[in-house]
């Protein structure tokens, strides 16, 4: 028998096995291009399709008008509504036929005159309008009637000025919308998306690595290999947060060219956060992976507890602050909640470093946690 | 039996590997499985060291606690002077280990696969490539390296597997069933690269295999059943104590098959399978034992062989299993066939309306520009057992899928019972049973529920359906696994409810895709048992296999590569087809790799 | 007969594979009805306490007047009263306050001389549906400072009066309309987490193949995937009506049966989209994937969150093939509006269609999608 040299064993083991697991994980990548295709064509596509498609900003809505006695006076107040780029004004012969066109949606709102309109405008109690609502879409039917109301104010302004008579209103507003002046609802539509969709592609691109490897019996074998737990974490870690900030860079760039969100903020620090958040994502999704073992529990497990917490709970459609104070609790466990606090800040008002830091440390915490937490339920064995 | 510590060679105390009263247990659900009970090894440093057993017997079990993959319950585990269970790291960092399944990222090259190891396990770069160079002339991989290892055939993958773990060439070595699901050409090309790396690099190997002919080729074999070690020493010291018992058997007038089943109904023949023209068969200690046979037989003639390490696993195995368990592991082959004999309207239908019961004519299927399948052609007539060998990669499979019904050819005609089952009506497929390589059965869903659900699939109703399913669990010996989930089931249980799931609704047409892939050798005569019984009831049966000596079951044969037929015919004349010069007289193995082999000639 | 029994069998079969499972019995059972409580409080666009600041430079008494029409209003909760302008930067910025009123110096003495009095509004726009609601609220106190004044101080008001009425949710609250709406989004989860990895997985562990080979029909293949999932998302659709109407409230005016018809047609629909996906998948990551890339869009597209009508032409062609959109219409109609079922027939035929179309493809696709 022949006499057996010892291998030499590099001494720089840890690095050179981190570089090999990554880029065994690179090549998977790019082999599999399902990866791709979530890292950087679904934000593409979700961004283009959310990011025109949903839009808080109603215009030409369809009223019905209904004038019991048409006469110049009843005129000029809709030939206010018709100068508005907000309605889209349908004349309707009758009270029923309005009531109808409401009921089958086809109008958002009546605005009916009645026939004593234009001989109660000079009496001491004034005319009235009446303007129905259809209230099913709480949130459309109070922009129409914040809409109607503006009409009817500069309406009563203008008629007032004409006769010579002092303002009708005492106090007038003077509204300042900061940070979004247009109120263009895509400016913080788009930034949320951003985070929606960022929170689905970490849960994605991971949630199922993990178990695969347990599945199809490659984390036997590497296993019985001198490769340490936390190098095996970190070779997954490492490749899918440079393919998600790919994605996520790709996501900053639409919102500012494509959908011409102004970006006040620095840019250094979106990439701190959105680090942060990308991390907080993967290491949620390698959690699930880790604790189910199994592909097709961990993919029920991603789709319950990603896409709905984040769109509803997250601050990206509904205010969190209006939110029972119990549930507001609930949300301080969503990272989404955190990023999209943080987009929404450094999107549109800048540098606000009493609100970035903060959010940036819970996203921080979340990251350690989660990563934390799938090192823990991880073993070298197999029971 | 001789004592253990007789044969165990004291010179091995070397600190290789060392096992002291280990035990392990399980929990599946409520129970309590003892998968190892004190169990204590020494293993010989420089050799191979065999671990054989049926399933479930712990080999795994064994070989995961060694690699530090499990946590011991009792007793202590040194391997290489390293507590296992204080310091697995240490442990894993130094040996080398492939499990059942390697885990090769199929979706790497070989060379892809390599390197990852190679820098997992640290080696300097400088000497890589005089190791890949050896790992490559080892393995005649070199022109593959580029491919994709899910690209490659099983057995390539396997000697892929086996050079991951051997980049840095470890002292220790542990191969969980390395030739599992390989053919027999690439079985041998593994044994050669085992063999090399003891012989050239003094790595010594512990490998747990099925097959038993291969417990032959190591130095030291531990032989495992139930959790315990029942006997440890060179393969010799195992088949000696058999020297007399051991005959061939042939008796005009009476066919190997029916022969076979006869001899395995008395009470003094320990072993009857059939090898070549005749059957083998191991007898009783009792002296007396051969005149009984003889006097059964009068016309028998009795030719006494060489005792081989398959009969005294056996004998060891049935002495055990009827010393200690009630289970009913090995059934009396009789209780199996008397319940198929009945099984007779559908077919003689299909026989009269004329011969072949499968019939393939210039069946082709491509997949984008490579040909799975080639222009083959053949026909089965019903009672017939038909099997279809080939190495890895063969189109065996494809051609299987074909005949299912589950992939769609791409020309050729092919009828099964005077269908074309894929476009079959329901009707059709209700005579054929099916069961795949895999052992497909609902894993979450236990025995019964699963086959509860295969009989309502089949039609079955009523007072008839649990009847039937009462049958089948007591032939199947399912009765104390019945609430257990299958997925958790070992491989030997899952193969025979696999194969009660087909037969559930008792089909004129059985295809079996590999189903004994895996299974120790008990479980596999047992389930030939059960095939003969039902082709003697007049049940077609087309199968697939690896294992060669299976072939001898079949009435004929048809030996595949690269998509096409090579050879067609009974047993004997694919035996003769394969002869040389120089080996006139080959067993089935030794034919089906020269027929390769010439093959493999004439395509270069 | 003998179909029924096996498609029975399959069902049995089905319903074990999901349910007897601990984890993944919880999964399709608890989240579901912890996220209708949790989204049902959550999803609201009314906000009931704007954080409100006070800036007031005017002594005054008119100022002091409208600043307690504020500080009385349940809407308006204040945080600050600020005293020099460099102040009010730091509190929107940081988020403590939504909303800022200033008033300038010469607020009362205009507003006694007969000059309107102006007051200034600074709105945080980062959330700009917040912003609008908010300047909403501060409208309306507004406006009823200006008619009571105008009514005290004897002074001629607008020549006509906006009244307005709310039909169908007077209050306008959107928890009406949400609440109903969380009931389509969680049905939809639901029977895509039953049907969309149900052949994947069978595929990917080799069973789907031994069904292919047993007497099963395409059709009875379906129908046994199919009815499970039909099974549960019903129940869980029955559910979560009932706890909308008896735990959160919402007035369910139309009939029964209308909205049942709607939601067996949803349902199917559902089922088809996930058994499609499934049928096409080869492995349970690409159902997952597949799952995902429907789910997402039908959600947000749906009309939920945002009216279809405000959308571009082309996304709203896009969201003809989202079975969800026609029931979310239905859910708010048969709830709030009453609507009867002749009004919705527009809203069911298409989810028929689409039921039609899916379920069918995924028939092909048992026997056809080879691998």
């Amino acid at each position: 028998m022949a006499t057996r040299q010892p291998m030499p064993v590099s001494i720089r083991g840890r690095p050179r096995r981190l570089r090999g697991l990554m880029r065994k994980e690179f090549l998977q990548i790019i082999r599999d291009p399902s990866s791709i295709a979530i890292a950087f064509i679904m934000p593409v596509v979700l961004l283009l399709l959310f990011g025109y498609g949903v839009s808080l900003n109603a215009m030409h809505v369809p009223v019905a008008v209904v004038l019991e006695k048409p006469g110049p006076d009843a005129y000029g107040f809709v030939a206010r509504l018709q100068g508005s780029a907000y309605f889209r004004p349908v004349m309707m012969a009758s009270m029923q036929q309005a009531q109808r066109a409401l009921m089958r949606r086809r109008v958002d709102g009546i605005v009916c005159l009645r026939s004593s309109f234009a001989r109660d405008l000079t009496r001491p109690g004034g005319a009235g309008i009446q303007l129905i609502l259809n209230g099913v879409d709480a949130n459309n039917a109070r922009l129409v009637s914040g809409y109607v109301q503006n009409a009817w104010e500069v309406w009563a302004a203008q008629r007032a000025a004409e006769m010579g008579k002092p303002a009708p209103f005492s106090v007038q507003i003077d509204p300042r919308v900061w940070f979004n002046s247009e109120v263009r609802s895509r400016n913080f539509l788009v930034p949320g998306l951003i985070a929606v969709i960022m929170t689905l592609i970490g849960a994605l691109l991971t949630a199922l690595v993990v178990a695969r490897e347990w599945e199809r019996g490659t984390m036997e074998s590497l296993l019985v290999t001198p490769v340490r737990l936390s190098e095996l974490l970190l070779g997954k870690l490492i490749p899918y947060y440079v393919l998600g900030m790919g994605g996520m860079a790709l996501s900053v760039l639409m919102a500012v060219f494509l959908f011409h969100v102004p970006l006040r903020g620095s840019v250094g620090f979106l990439f701190l956060a959105s680090s942060l958040f990308l991390l907080a994502a993967l290491g949620m999704g390698m959690l699930i992976s880790t604790v189910t073992k199994n592909q097709f529990v961990a993919a029920q497990v991603a789709i319950i507890t990603t896409f709905l917490p984040a769109f509803i709970l997250s601050g990206f459609i509904f205010d969190i602050s209006s939110m029972p104070r119990a549930i507001q609790i609930i949300t301080r466990v969503l990272a989404a909640r955190y990023f999209v606090s943080i987009l929404h800040t450094i999107f549109l008002a800048g540098d606000v470093w009493s609100v970035l830091w903060p959010h940036a440390l819970a996203l921080a915490v979340m990251v350690v946690v989660f990563l934390g937490l799938t090192r823990r339920k991880s073993r070298k064995r197999l029971d | 039996m001789p004592a253990t510590s007789a044969i165990m060679p004291t010179t091995s105390a070397t600190g290789l590997l060392e096992l002291k009263n280990v035990s392990k247990s399980f929990h599946l659900g409520k129970r309590r499985i003892q998968a190892l009970q004190a169990v204590s090894l020494t293993m010989q440093s420089g050799a191979v060291t065999g671990l054989i057993g049926p399933d479930g017997a712990g080999k795994t079990t064994l070989m995961r606690l060694v690699a530090g993959l499990l946590r011991h319950d009792g007793g202590e585990i040194y391997v290489l002077g390293i507590d296992v269970d204080k310091d697995p790291q240490s442990v894993q960092s130094s040996i080398g280990y492939m499990p059942q399944r390697f885990g090769l990222y199929e979706d790497l090259t070989v060379q892809e696969n390599l390197d990852l190891y190679a820098d997992l396990q640290g080696v300097l770069p400088r000497d890589r490539a005089k190791r890949y160079e050896e790992l490559m002339r080892m393995t005649n991989l070199g022109a593959f390296r580029g491919r994709l290892a899910g690209r490659l055939s099983g057995g390539m993958k396997q000697k892929l597997g086996l050079a991951c773990a051997l980049v840095r060439s470890p002292r220790l070595i542990l191969l969980d069933e390395p030739t599992v699901g390989v053919d027999p050409v690439s079985r041998r090309e593994l044994w050669a690269i085992v063999y090399r790396l003891v012989e050239n690099e003094g790595v010594s190997v512990l490998l747990s295999t099925a097959y038993l002919d291969e417990a032959q080729r190591c130095r030291d074999v531990v032989l495992m059943s139930e959790g315990r070690i029942l006997h440890q020493g060179p393969p010799d010291s195992f088949s000696q104590p058999l020297a007399g018992r051991t005959f061939q058997m042939r008796v005009p007038g009476i066919t190997r098959r029916t022969l076979m089943r006869e001899l395995a109904r008395r009470p003094e023949v320990v072993d009857a399978i059939i090898i070549g023209d005749d059957v083998r068969a191991v007898l009783d200690r009792a002296p007396e034992a051969q005149k009984q046979v003889k006097g059964a037989f009068p016309d028998a003639v009795l030719e006494p062989v060489a005792p081989r390490f398959e009969d005294a696993f056996v004998d060891v195995l049935r002495s055990f299993k009827s010393e200690s368990t009630q289970a009913p592991l090995v059934h009396p082959a009789a209780a199996v066939a008397t319940g198929y004999t009945a099984i007779t309207k559908g077919v003689g239908a299909v026989a009269q309306a004329g011969g072949a019961v499968i019939e393939v004519k210039n069946l082709t299927k491509k997949f984008g520009s490579f040909y799975a399948v080639r222009d083959i052609s053949f026909s089965v007539e019903p009672g017939k057992i038909f099997g279809l060998l080939g190495a890895n990669g063969a189109g065996k499979s494809t051609t299987f899928r074909m005949l299912c019904g589950l992939l769609p050819m791409s020309g050729g005609m092919l009828r099964v019972a005077g269908y074309d089952l894929r476009t079959a009506r329901a009707a059709a497929r209700s005579r054929v049973g099916y069961m795949s390589q895999k052992f497909s059965l609902y894993g979450n869903l236990s025995v019964m529920e699963n086959l509860r659900f295969f009989s309502s699939a089949y039609g079955l109703t009523g007072r008839n359906r649990n009847r039937r399913i009462d049958e089948i669990v007591w032939k199947f010996g399912l009765g104390s696994v019945a609430d257990m989930n299958s997925g958790g089931l070992p491989l030997g249980f899952k193969q025979r409810l696999a194969l009660a799931a087909a037969l559930m609704h008792k089909p004129d047409i059985l295809f079996l895709d590999e189903p004994t892939s895996g299974v120790d050798p008990l479980a596999r005569r047992e389930f030939w048992h059960r095939i003969n019984a039902l082709a003697d009831g007049g049940v077609t049966i087309m199968v697939t296999t690896h294992f060669m000596e299976e072939a001898e079951y079949c009435d004929e044969l048809a030996i595949m590569a690269a998509g096409r037929i090579l050879a067609m015919g009974t047993p004997a004349e694919i035996r003769h087809n394969g002869a040389t010069p120089a080996n006139p007289n080959p067993t089935m193995e030794e034919a089906f790799i020269s027929l390769i082999e010439s093959s493999q000639r004439k395509a270069a | 007969m003998a179909a029924i029994l096996r498609i029975l069998a399959l069902m049995i079969k089905e319903f074990l594979s999901l349910l007897k499972d601990k984890k993944s019995r919880f999964v399709i059972i608890v989240p579901p009805l912890v996220q209708l409580l949790v989204f049902g409080y959550a999803a609201t666009y009314d906000l009931t306490r704007v954080p409100y600041a006070v800036y007031n430079e005017d002594s005054g008494g008119a100022a002091r007047d409208l600043l307690a029409d504020f500080y009385g209003s349940p809407y308006f909760h204040r945080v600050a009263v600020i005293t020099h302008q460099g102040q009010i930067a730091p509190l929107i910025d940081n988020r403590q306050a939504l909303v800022v009123v200033h008033i300038q110096r010469q607020f009362s003495r205009n507003l006694l001389s007969g000059r309107p009095g102006r007051v200034q509004v600074i709105v945080d726009g980062r959330n700009s549906n917040t912003a609008m609601i908010a300047l909403g609220y501060v409208r309306d106190i507004l406006l009823a400072f200006n008619l009571h004044w105008d009514a005290d101080h004897h002074v001629a008001g607008p020549p006509a009066q906006l009244v307005t009425r709310a039909w169908f949710n007077p209050d306008l609250l959107s928890r009406w309309f949400v609440v109903p709406g969380i009931v389509g989004l969680l049905t939809l989860v639901v029977t895509m987490l039953v049907t969309a990895l149900s052949v994947a997985r069978e595929r990917e562990q080799g069973t789907f193949d031994q069904l292919l080979v047993t007497p099963f029909t395409p059709v009875e293949i379906l129908l046994g995937k199919a009815l499970p999932g039909f099974i549960i998302g019903m129940a869980e659709a029955t559910v979560m009506i009932i706890a909308a109407v008896w735990w959160f409230d919402v007035p369910l005016l139309g009939s029964l049966l209308t909205l049942y018809a709607g939601t067996v047609l949803f349902v199917l629909a559902a089922i088809g989209v996930g058994l499609a996906i499934s049928a096409i998948s080869a492995t349970m990551q690409q159902g997952l994937l597949g799952a995902f890339l429907f789910l997402v869009p039908a959600i947000i597209l749906s009309g939920f969150t945002t009216p279809i009508a405000n959308m571009p032409k082309l996304v709203q062609w896009i969201t003809l093939a989202d079975p969800l959109r026609y029931f979310m219409v239905i859910l708010r109609g048969v709830f709030l509006q009453a609507t009867p079922l002749h009004l919705l027939v527009g809203q069911m035929w298409p989810m028929a269609l689409i039921s039609v179309i899916t379920l069918s493809a995924s028939t092909w696709l048992f026997r056809h999608r080879s691998y």
